[in-house]
């Protein structure tokens, strides 16, 4: 419960802090998010050509909440010295900061993979790129939707 | 938003009409469902394994402050109390439980207070600090998979009724009742979320929503803060009446701690 | 107070591919969250998990505020040699936790 004074506070700092304010009214969100998986998707491939195929990601079309989704990326590869994937990165396209997790690895992984669980701001697309050692990138992606619960509490109660 | 409206737009967001029991009754046995069936496939299987659900952490945490010594009576849990395992079972399944002395019902954490103060001499653990959640985590753990047991006599049955009547009553500036939701419409939808039928059967629980265990208390609270009602604070007669009538509404479902929910 | 849970196999037979399952407890705090009062609240995840076998990396990660809380990281290493596997995890403000578990390889 917020009390008058709390109120008041809130009231000045809003003021106060117009910039803050106007980070998160900006109608060009989504398309600086985009534009920031673009740049963190070129800074791992450089140049090269990213291939659909050989990686699979999972996550579940619908989930509870944005706060913990489930995630798992698995590669298909023989995982020898000679043929192996050295790195697994995952991104998205709309969320604060476009990298999610980067795991490296090599033949002694057994299997190309990883699962872990995520924080996705909104309905979006996922993506998972593996890097193998002959220098290929190949890639999957996944829609979900994101929605949120429906009582919010107050402040960080 | 006015009654009429209010109950306009239960209706419009309710997927499934009214076809549940009498406003004034609870839901019969056979047809209680846990929070858990209305999860997803994946997050029911984050509760369900013991070393990927994030309760487990304050459960291990539990375990190591029930045998750490405390006070100035110098005593752990375990002086008294020995294996958790062995003296907690089923404790947690009749819990909020009547203490004489207090001539009122209390809940669990009231009770692992209690003993904090009056045997181990201790100040007592904060609500919704991490020891006092790891401790009731602990203590409740314990009590996984066995039948939640409310029993209700002549002393704790104005304790009983109370909470009943703040579940049946409109509250807030919404003003709805606890019950429109819960008893009436549950299996609908309110903005996207499945209503459960708000059985608190595994609490402390995981919510995804805090990234964190919280207890019961805090939940209503939520809830509350969800009708715009004023909330009432942690400990609060009005809480602990409500719990026992949430409890006592779940008779017979399984203790599911530590839960995890969205 | 319990900073991670680690599940793997005790035994397992040599060249078999174990699954290894890692739980952390961690608020893993985005940077992105504000108070009440709209103050921000500092970034303070972990930034890195590493596995080493015998002393030698197998698994790496590198995580990012986009991880969730009490982050869970599930992954697979082949059975090579008796021996100690060792998890680290290494994040913002000095976080540093390492937990072991010993394998037997026959």
């Amino acid at each position: 419960m917020t009390t008058r004074r709390e109120f008041l506070v809130l009231a000045a700092a809003s003021l106060a802090a117009p910039t803050a304010a106007k980070a998160q009214l900006d109608p060009n969100l989504a398309a600086k998010r985009k534009a920031a998986y673009e740049e963190a998707l070129g800074k791992v491939v450089g140049g090269a050509p990213v291939r659909a195929g050989r990686v699979k990601l999972q996550l579940p079309p619908l989930i509870d909440n944005g706060n913990s989704v489930p995630l798992s990326v698995a590669v298909e590869s023989p995982m020898t010295a000679a043929d192996h994937v050295k790195a697994i990165h995952v991104f998205t396209q709309r969320n604060p900061l476009p990298e999610v997790v980067s795991v490296h690895l090599g033949p002694r992984a057994g299997r190309a993979g990883v699962s872990t669980r995520v924080r996705l701001a909104d309905t979006q697309t996922v993506v998972a790129i593996a890097e193998l050692s002959d220098g290929t990138f190949w890639s999957d992606s996944a829609e979900v939707v994101v929605t949120l619960s429906a009582c919010l509490e107050e402040g960080l109660i | 938003m006015t009654t009429r409206a209010a109950r306009l737009f239960l209706a419009l967001s309710a997927v499934r009409l009214f076809v549940g029991p009498a406003a004034a009754g609870e839901i019969p046995l056979p047809e209680r469902r846990s929070g858990y069936e209305f999860m997803s496939r994946e997050t029911r299987a984050v509760q369900d394994d013991d070393t990927g659900n994030p309760g487990t952490l304050w459960v291990l945490d539990g375990e190591a402050l029930w045998k750490r010594k405390a006070g100035a009576a110098d005593r752990a849990c375990s002086d008294c109390h020995g294996d958790a395992r062995e003296s907690m079972k089923a404790v947690a399944a009749r819990y909020p439980a009547f203490d004489p002395a207090l001539r009122r019902p209390v809940n669990l954490e009231q009770r692992i207070n209690a003993c904090r103060v009056g045997r181990q001499k201790a100040p007592a653990l904060a609500y919704e600090g991490k020891d006092l959640l790891a401790l009731t985590a602990y203590v409740a753990r314990q009590s996984r998979g066995l039948p939640i047991n409310i029993a209700i006599d002549a002393r704790s049955k104005p304790f009983l009724d109370a909470g009943s009547e703040t579940f049946h009553r409109r509250q807030g500036q919404l003003n709805l009742a606890c019950a429109q939701c819960h008893d009436e419409h549950w299996s609908g939808k309110l903005a996207g979320s499945p209503i459960t039928q708000a059985h608190p059967t595994g609490y402390p629980l995981y919510r995804l929503e805090w990234q964190g265990l919280g207890s019961l208390e805090r939940r209503l609270r939520a809830c509350l803060a969800g009708l715009r009602a004023e909330s009432y604070p942690y400990g609060a007669p009005e809480l602990v009446d409500l719990e026992l009538y949430l409890m006592w509404r779940a008779n017979g479902m399984k203790v599911e701690t530590p839960a995890v929910r969205p | 107070m319990a900073r991670a849970i680690v599940n793997a196999p005790p035994r397992a037979k040599r060249g078999e591919i174990i699954e290894i399952k890692t739980l952390a407890a961690h608020a893993m705090e985005t940077g992105f969250r504000r108070t009440q009062l709209g103050e921000l609240i500092p970034r303070d995840i972990i930034r890195r998990f590493t596995c080493t076998y015998n002393g030698v990396e197998v698994y790496r990660v590198d995580l990012h505020p986009a991880v969730a809380a009490n982050p869970l990281i599930a992954f697979t290493t082949i059975a090579t040699e008796t021996g100690t596997l060792s998890f680290q995890w290494v994040g913002d403000n000095g976080y540093s936790v390492t937990e072991t578990a010993p394998i037997r390889v026959e």
